[in-house]
């Protein structure tokens, strides 16, 4: 049990860089996802669920989710101009995984 | 229409201003406060030109890179200034720790006579198997009061940074509508995972908050967990179904009737404490759903105002208005 919270904590520092060091806004919001995940994990093997509970549903549930419309909103998770020329509306609607 | 008073006496009372308040549509500032449109800013040619010329003259010595030494110093400095600056918050922040006392040594000073109070007589003073809920919405409900209040604050601020005015385009639909062409609609897959997991995520939601007293959990995260739900249900289905049993009025009056039900309830048990007053709300059998006096009722009002809260969060970011 020791050696899979080792495990664990070593992934949450690895997270924690990467996410800061990622270029892509999408995929460090993954990775800000998984850190949140994995602390959920620390946190029942700490015996603490109420906080996993709460980690789990806020901080990879909700949090994300709003910094995935923020990304939508100011048009960064446009991947490729393949619409390009096509109406506007379309255009700016793809590329949306939300 | 069952109104006995005729409407100009209606007008006079305080359930009209209390429903214009409530409904808001009364603007308390029209006719009341002074408010000028501003003027438009006028300028002569030639102080115009002058001022550009001023401008470009500043703009040219600024960034021109290769002889601003105050720039070049500057970036040196910062560089070397925030290595440094990081190794010596790395040194504090280490040194703090290794200062801290061993984890789980008995001796701590964590373990004092108020943890030990809680821990002794917690389940007989509040009713609350868990004493986690027992210490956070009865010894120290003022707190989470406070926690209702800021989550409720931060909406309200929410709502004001990013509140769009509903406005006509030229054919006199509204605009409001187009963001709705940015929904994923008739999603197939979207439609039936959200079919088959939003009515188990709100009722597990509705556990969590039911139990907080006899298990892990409470009203902060079954209302995350219940307005995750909305917000799974919210995307698959589009504006159009969710208003219907949520809106704008919806949000204000469970936020406002939840935090103010707090209010009382918190008082209440202040006000029997302060005067050394028996509460007569009975704490029930330890274990059972509904014992542990106000603790299940506090639960359902936090539940309540952070569900609305995380839902209006979603729909503010997404449409700037229900």
């Amino acid at each position: 049990m020791q050696l899979f919270t080792d495990v664990l904590l070593v992934f949450l520092v690895i997270c924690a860089i990467a996410a800061s060091l990622s270029k892509n806004l999408l995929n460090s919001i993954l990775i800000f996802m998984s850190y949140s995940l994995v602390m959920s994990i620390i946190w029942v093997l700490l015996e603490s669920p109420d906080l996993a509970i709460t980690e789990a549903a806020v901080g990879a549930g909700v949090t994300s989710i709003l910094f995935f419309v923020t990304l939508k909103k100011i048009h960064a998770m446009v991947k490729t101009d393949e619409k390009k020329g096509e109406e506007g509306h379309e255009q700016k609607s793809s590329g949306s995984g939300v | 229409m069952s109104r006995k008073v005729p409407d100009q006496e209606y007008e006079k009372t305080l359930s009209f201003h209390l429903k214009q308040w409530l409904d808001g549509t009364k603007d308390f500032y029209v006719e009341r406060v002074e408010m000028k449109p501003q003027e438009e800013f006028h300028e002569e040619e030639s102080v115009k030109i002058d001022r550009n010329k001023e401008r470009r003259q500043r703009m040219a010595r600024i960034y021109d890179i290769a002889n601003n030494w105050e720039l070049t110093g500057f970036r040196r400095f910062y560089k070397i200034f925030c290595v440094f600056f990081c190794l010596f918050l790395v040194f504090m922040l280490l040194s703090a720790v290794s200062y801290m006392p061993s984890y789980g040594h008995p001796e701590n000073p964590v373990n004092n006579e108020v943890s030990e109070r809680y821990i002794e007589s917690g389940i007989q003073e509040t009713g609350a198997i868990n004493i986690v809920t027992g210490m956070i919405l009865d010894y120290r409900a003022f707190d989470t009061l406070g926690e209702s209040h800021v989550l409720f604050i931060a909406t309200c601020t929410v709502l004001i940074l990013l509140r769009k005015d509903k406005k006509k385009d030229e054919n006199g639909n509204d605009i409001e509508e187009n963001d709705r062409i940015y929904e994923p609609k008739n999603d197939l897959i979207l439609q039936t995972a959200a079919r088959i997991l939003v009515p188990p995520i709100i009722i597990f939601g509705i556990y969590v908050i039911l139990c907080g007293h006899l298990g892990p959990g409470g009203g902060f995260s079954g209302g995350a967990i219940i307005g995750a739900g909305l917000i799974l249900y919210l995307n698959a289905f589009g504006f159009k179904k969710t208003e219907r049993f949520f809106s704008e009025k919806t949000y204000k009056r469970l936020s406002v009737g939840a935090l103010g039900c707090y209010c009382l309830a918190k008082s209440y048990s202040f006000y029997t404490g302060a005067n050394h007053i028996e509460s007569v709300i009975p704490l029930g059998t330890p274990g059972n759903i509904i014992s542990s006096g106000l603790i299940l009722i506090l639960n359902i009002c936090v539940g309540i105002v952070v569900a609305g809260t995380m839902y209006t969060f979603y729909v503010m970011f997404r449409k700037g208005g229900y």
